[in-house]
């Protein structure tokens, strides 16, 4: 099996929808990734950056409450604090909805993916008040721009992210002989063992203790402020070289250069490229992918120095790529978006979704099948195998779902026997028509085709 | 396929199976033996390593508060005494009555052999796999939990229970066990129940997934034939359910009921152990949830708390050390906690190595004396009379069972 238009966007895109055309050929859909983000224009969602001055505000607030807990003002000042942490926290919750919104109706949607597959690569979630929701803002900042760029640079936008300094408490991590540890302060090694074992070198990579523990030294002074987000703190930085993977780096004076020179390095490092090239051919095509095509891939890599483009290219290029189309299930995310799209909500209806039916009806159920909203479990992100999610519970949510979700966004459901195309296409198989002809309602045999294995898999 | 499957022919074949149990690999005649006991098993996996030194702390030594000056150690009324060496976490407090009954123990300096690289994934899926690092992927594939339901006489399906959302690597394998969300439902008419048959008949993870996923629910009393339209009250009810489905006391609530019934052994996940920064905070949610675990599962199961042993492991243990953000790092050694009327309580298991910094593991970890594995093959060994040249073998491949610890009252 070849290059077809179905199999690429139910593969490298959102799925199919009868309102949009499928790209017809690999230069089609790399090209979904050059020009202007459309998508994202389209449908906004502020990034990290622009959230940090309201972030100042919110939290000055909160120090003007605190300080006058015994004051006259108490009420009124907390009050103050209060509705505007809580008016963030819902405009941050509402970034559902454009993120929804881009993958139900972008023509573009191999974007959409990509910066799922990153942002989950390099997950992170806000661990205070103010950026317990910020996901979405974080990933428009440090994820999707680089998504076709190099991976040097996402690897460094994510490195001076407030949101991963604090999600794996780089942010506090304070070089033990530095003027600002004062013999009670010190290290924390959180970020710099999964920057090895998750982000680059992979786990069977070619690390130990001790270089966590350089690198532990040698990333001090990453660190972030509310105010401003990321700052670069000289009085944190451990004195003296440090070596890491054989390298020394560092040992003048306190500079940031010295990190992005490691991971300048780190990124071209033979263990990065064959972690990289894997696991992109695992989220893409299969549990046990085929290992030229992952060769073909990490030379793509090398030979530019990590252009994610050429990557992607030699990846499609490939016959596998297209051969072992149906071996990877969706996502929960992925499943209730596709089945979005190809029903063809309108996002009117879903920004009309007040919390609690946002709830009901999107969250809440991919959190049954086993995904919450942007809380995956640890820094490693979600399971990428098929059976991580197609368990009793896992699938019976998604059954659920399926029956009862869309009618509860139209009054009239499209005809199941119709259905079945716009949903599948070519990959339709005569089961799933046989149940679309079958069913008793249109509720259910919609139900039925977006429960199917053929719109399960991809 | 359009001969077999016209819609007549599929109705014609479909009332004559009914809801047949034959087709349901779920109700195999197994699943109406007898022969499991009344024993009960409760495992816990602890994920993101529990530290060991603060949960069951060695307040007996001094180098604790030295290494650990901003992790609370210090001895003063809120200290529990366990032993007049070790004491429990203040978060466990509740538990105190439990430890006088001799229905808590724990048991110090374990682990797996999981050395080194400290990944929690990775130390997870060895724990979970229950084998030393020599095996190779496919041989880890399945879980102990599973490998002893392969050897346990008379189990069934129902013998076994995973509980929680997300994947337990410890039951995969091939011995059936049901695996269930405490807010999992399936609602549909049975003409979509069957043609959902058809639909999956040929893709056999699907049709595993959903004939199990049916059975259950029937069982439990947590399907209908109406599936509701997500509007008011259902909803809202709905949300409210999910919502708690991960708290520990709605698992262990779950698994009781399942372990008042058919369920013999009983599984499922806490989180909230990866305490990097200010542990004492992260520490105590995470020990107030496996205390609220332990003492619903006491609770609920009533009488049969009696025979019943709850063991709770973790991937690895943290740092002797307290990090420089009052937190501790990725380590080795840990603790392991024992809880039931099975047990034989009020006592600390284990050899202890002390926390000299010679005694440590690569001069920071406390070291591990004891296998993690061992303590529970001897568990099984006495709940389910599992012969031991079985459990090194079949359960925990390799495994040197060592001297019993006389973990059972």
């Amino acid at each position: 099996m070849g290059f077809t238009p179905d199999i690429a966007a139910i593969r490298f895109g959102e799925g199919l929808a009868p309102g949009i055309d499928p790209a017809t050929s690999v230069d089609a859909v790399l090209g979904q990734l050059r020009g202007p983000d459309l998508a994202a224009q389209q449908f906004p969602i502020p990034k990290l950056a622009e959230l940090q001055g309201e972030f100042a505000e919110i939290s000055r607030l909160q120090r003007a409450a605190r300080r006058g807990r015994n004051g006259p003002d108490v009420e009124e000042l907390t009050k103050s604090y209060k509705q505007a942490r809580r008016g963030l926290n819902l405009r941050l919750q509402g970034a559902l909805m454009p993120v929804l919104s881009r993958s139900i109706t972008t023509a573009q949607p191999f974007r959409e993916r990509l910066t799922r597959f990153w942002a989950d690569h390099f997950t992170a979630v806000g661990r205070n008040n103010l950026t317990r929701n910020a996901g979405p803002s974080y990933i428009e900042q440090s994820i999707r721009p680089h998504i076709a760029g190099r991976f040097t640079d996402m690897l460094k936008a994510v490195m001076t992210s407030p949101m991963m300094l604090d999600y794996l408490d780089q942010s506090t991590s304070i070089g033990p002989n530095s003027r600002a540890a004062k013999g009670r302060r010190g290290l924390n090694e959180n970020l710099a063992r999964e920057l090895l074992e998750l982000h680059t070198l992979g786990v069977g990579g070619a690390y130990t203790q001790t270089d966590v523990r350089q690198l532990a030294e040698l990333l001090t002074g990453m660190s972030t402020e509310i105010s401003s987000g990321f700052v670069f703190r000289p009085k944190f930085v451990e004195p003296g070289a440090e070596t890491v993977l054989g390298q020394s780096y560092g040992g003048g004076p306190p500079a940031i250069e010295d990190v992005m020179a490691f991971l300048d390095d780190l990124a071209q490092h033979p263990d990065t490229v064959r972690h990289i090239a894997r696991k992109l051919a695992v989220h893409f095509t299969s549990d046990a992918p085929d290992e030229g095509m992952i060769a073909n891939m990490a030379d793509a890599y090398s030979s530019t120095g990590g252009d994610l483009m050429a990557v992607y290219d030699a990846m499609l290029r490939h016959p596998f790529a297209w051969a072992s189309f149906g071996q990877k299930v969706k996502q929960p995310v992925d499943f209730v978006v596709s089945a979005m799209r190809v029903l063809e909500i309108p996002p009117a209806s879903l920004h009309k979704l007040n919390r609690s039916k946002r709830l009901a009806y999107v969250t809440g159920p991919m959190a049954a099948m086993g995904q919450q909203w942007h809380r995956p479990g640890g820094p490693d992100g979600w399971p990428e195998g098929a059976e991580a999610w197609v368990t009793p519970p896992g699938l019976a949510a998604r059954i659920q779902w399926a029956m009862a979700a869309p009618s509860a966004f139209f009054r009239s459901l499209p005809d199941p026997r119709d259905f079945v195309s716009s949903a599948l296409g070519s990959v339709a198989d005569e089961k799933v028509k046989f149940a679309a002809r079958a069913a008793e309602t249109r509720r259910e045999g919609v139900g039925l085709i977006l429960a199917s294995p053929a719109f399960q898999r991809r | 396929m359009s001969d077999a499957l016209s819609r007549r022919g599929f109705l014609l074949r479909a009332s004559a199976l009914g809801c047949s149990a034959a087709a349901s690999p779920f109700m195999t005649p197994m699943t109406f033996a007898q022969a499991r006991g009344d024993n009960r098993l409760v495992v816990i996996i602890l994920r993101g390593a529990m530290d060991g030194l603060d949960a069951v702390r060695p307040i007996g030594d001094r180098l604790l508060r030295q290494y650990r000056p901003g992790l609370g150690m210090s001895l003063d009324s809120s200290t529990i005494d366990l032993d007049g060496y070790f004491a429990l976490h203040p978060a466990l407090t509740d538990l105190m009555p439990l430890w006088k009954q001799g229905e808590l123990a724990a048991a110090h300096a374990v682990s797996t052999p999981y050395r080194d690289k400290r990944s929690h994934f990775d130390g997870q899926d060895l724990l979970e796999a229950g084998t030393g690092t020599d095996v190779d992927g496919p041989q880890v594939r399945d879980g102990w939990l599973n490998r002893m339901l392969q050897v346990l006489p008379g189990a069934g399906s129902e013998t076994a229970f995973a509980i929680g959302r997300s994947e337990m690597k410890l039951v995969s394998g091939r011995a059936p066990v049901s695996s269930w969300s405490p807010d999992g439902r399936l609602d549909m008419s049975p003409q979509a129940r069957l043609l959902l048959e058809e639909v999956y008949h040929d893709d056999p993870l699907f049709q595993v997934a959903s004939m199990d996923a049916i059975a259950i629910a029937e069982n439990l009393g947590l399907a209908s034939d109406n599936s509701f339209g997500m509007s008011g009250r259902d909803m809202r009810a709905a949300v409210k359910t999910a919502n708690a489905a991960g708290d520990a006391s709605v698992l262990a609530g779950f698994a009781a009921r399942r372990l008042n019934e058919e369920a013999r052994i009983a599984a499922f996940s806490l989180g909230g152990w990866d305490t990097h920064r200010a542990q004492t905070r992260g520490i105590s949610r995470a020990l107030g949830s496996l205390q609220d675990a332990i003492l619903t599962l006491k609770r609920e199961l009533g009488p049969r708390w009696g025979k019943t042993a709850v063991v709770a492991v973790t991937e690895f243990g943290r740092t002797a050390r307290e990090n420089g953000t009052r937190g501790t790092d990725h380590g080795t050694g840990g603790a392991m906690i024992l809880a039931g009327g099975a047990i034989r309580g009020g006592r600390v298991f284990g050899d202890w190595p002390g926390l000299e910094e010679v005694a440590l593991y690569a001069r920071r970890d406390l070291m591990p004396t004891s296998d993690v594995r061992s303590y529970i093959a001897w568990l099984m060994r006495g709940l389910y009379g599992l012969e031991k040249s079985t459990l090194g073998t079949v359960v925990f491949p390799g495994l040197q069972l060592g001297r019993d610890p006389g973990l059972l009252a």
